[in-house]
């Protein structure tokens, strides 16, 4: 079940696994800079996420995570070219966001069927306007909710996020960051979008922040929302998510289940494996040297610069089988 | 090193972000300071690193008790503290080059010419080479700035380093690097450090001693 391949293979004629509320395939983002230049962002990422599972997409910044996610909300700037699919919605019924027009996306995707919960709430809310106004007008846009009906909607709104009442005629500079954060993710779940992508939730928040945040999006993934966690912090994706997936200069390089990747046997890939030792509470050693730039990667493992275990098939690069993509992984010892 | 004596900070007079709070960092001593975003850690850095004026209390550095704060303390005082601080997009300048960002200290004391090879080693320190020196803030990454912004701060050789949240948005293998060049550069030159940071797990790791924001007496 954590072979996307498998699942590639199967789509559409599910047997056991759930339903897919996303699944990505193959994923690519790349764009055309001046001068013919191109940048790599994004390559050959392939996933499924279903109802009720929080999937952690982890990785250095510049590896490509928020373009990735930006891709499936169709907010990607117009030097951008993909390739591959993204297929949202069950199979009967499904949407490719990436092929979509800008009118569907705008009419039936964002907000509706897809909920962003953004990396700074506090330049995501409008500075203008008091939180409630925004609440109702997003209430009144997704759901269609009368004026007389307004105002308690976009209580119960502010509610389901745990946004304190009292707190609704204040303006985004007079919250918190917490409350900001807070104030973002209900008007991500205004609509009950099924899919909610949360894009460095946790940043610059301190840590009891932190496990409250990652506590209530958990939350919203056990309530029955397909979650896509992206972060770099390690500790709150190791609090969330079922399922973690390392990516490393624009490709995922690992995707496997979160507890034995935290726990034992550990993570399989080299890089997986020298993200997690440089946490101060283990070994906090970091890994050498630097990611590669996005315009100029290598045509093998691009992490082999980098790796202690690099050898001459490192110059082939590793397709991803069964969950990890190097030559020298170790067997899965739980497959 | 460093003697902050009942400090009251802040930036309206009624309501001081920091109360009547005293810390002590010894010579090459590691104190981490530890507390909740909003708790006034970052203004008690910032007086710390002569760049707020408080309303109340002493700061003695080095031996010699303040007097003047930004641009009334002389640079010989100015220069014995470098400061890393959370955001290196706001606190590099987007129009230089990062070989010009790190060597900037050394310009504005006219002693471009004397710290060049420093620049160039410290650069090479951070992990910072070829093509990257030579691009502009805009064109790196978020971790990548803050190593120019940590080679910086180390380029006068300061004898008391400030990081306030140094590595609060950086990935756990940058803030690791970054942690270990600091540590490199206090034992070679026997520097003090005041890390400031909710990251309780991260400080008590790297500091000598931890203590919580605001200090009870």
């Amino acid at each position: 079940m954590n072979d996307p391949r498998r699942a590639a293979n199967t789509a559409g004629h599910e047997t056991a696994a759930p339903e897919p509320l996303l699944s990505v395939r193959e994923l690519s983002v790349r764009f055309l800079m001046p001068g013919g230049r191109h940048v790599a962002a994004v390559n050959g990422v392939s996933f499924d996420l279903a109802a009720g599972e929080c999937l952690a997409l982890v990785g250095e910044s510049g590896c490509g995570k928020s373009v990735l996610a930006a891709a499936l909300l169709g907010l990607l700037p117009g030097n951008a070219r993909t390739r591959g699919a993204a297929w949202l919605g069950p199979a009967g019924d499904r949407l490719d966001v990436l092929t979509a027009g800008e009118a569907t996306l705008a009419r039936t995707v964002r907000g509706r069927r897809v909920g962003l919960i953004p990396q700074s709430p506090a330049a995501h809310l409008t500075p203008v306007r008091t939180v409630r106004a925004q609440l109702e007008e997003t209430v009144r846009e997704l759901r269609g909710t009368g004026r007389a009906a307004l105002r308690a909607a976009a209580e119960a709104a502010a509610a389901r996020a745990a946004f304190p009442t009292d707190h609704l005629d204040r303006y985004p500079h007079q919250l918190s960051g917490g409350l900001a954060q807070r104030a973002a993710t209900a008007l991500a779940l205004v609509a009950d979008a099924p899919l909610l992508i949360a894009d460095e939730p946790t940043t610059g928040l301190d840590r009891d922040l932190v496990d409250r945040t990652v506590g209530e999006l958990r939350r919203h993934a056990d309530n029955g929302h397909g979650l896509l966690v992206i972060t770099h912090d390690l500790a709150a994706a190791e609090r969330v998510a079922d399922r973690i997936a390392v990516m490393y200069a624009g490709r995922i390089v690992e995707l496997t289940d979160a507890a034995p990747f935290f726990g034992s046997p550990g993570p399989r890939h080299p890089y997986a494996r020298g993200l997690l030792a440089a946490l101060p509470e283990r070994d906090f050693a970091p890994i050498p040297g630097l990611p590669p730039e996005l315009d100029a990667l290598p045509d093998g493992c691009a992490f082999a610069p980098r790796c202690d275990r690099a050898t001459d098939r490192c110059a082939v690069l590793p397709d991803l089988t069964g969950g990890v993509a190097c030559h020298h992984a170790p067997k899965a010892a739980h497959a | 090193m460093l003697e902050l004596s009942h400090i009251t900070a802040g930036y309206t007079p009624r309501a001081p972000v920091v109360r009547d709070l005293s810390l002590t960092v010894a010579d090459g001593e590691a104190l981490g300071l530890l507390g909740p975003s909003g708790c006034g850690k970052s203004t008690l850095a910032r007086v710390a690193a002569l760049l707020h004026r408080p309303y109340a209390g002493t700061v003695v550095l080095a031996g010699e008790p303040v007097r003047g704060f930004r641009f009334r303390a002389p640079r010989a005082r100015r220069t014995l503290v470098g400061v890393v601080f959370q955001q290196p997009r706001l606190a590099a300048d987007p129009r230089l080059t990062l070989r010009a960002l790190i060597a900037d200290p050394a310009r504005a004391t006219g002693r471009f010419t004397e710290l060049a090879d420093r620049a160039d080693a410290l650069a090479d320190a951070v992990g910072l080479g070829g093509d990257l020196l030579r691009r502009r803030p805009p064109e790196v990454s978020d971790g990548q700035l803050q190593r120019a912004c940590l080679a910086r701060a180390l380029l006068l050789r300061p004898r008391l380093l400030i990081c306030d949240e140094m590595t609060a948005m950086l990935d756990a293998s940058t803030t690791a690097a970054l942690v270990a060049v600091v540590e490199d550069y206090r034992r070679e030159h026997d520097a003090a450090l005041l890390a400031v940071g909710h990251d309780r797990v991260l400080l008590n790791r790297w500091c000598d001693s931890v203590r919580e924001f605001p200090t009870t007496p």
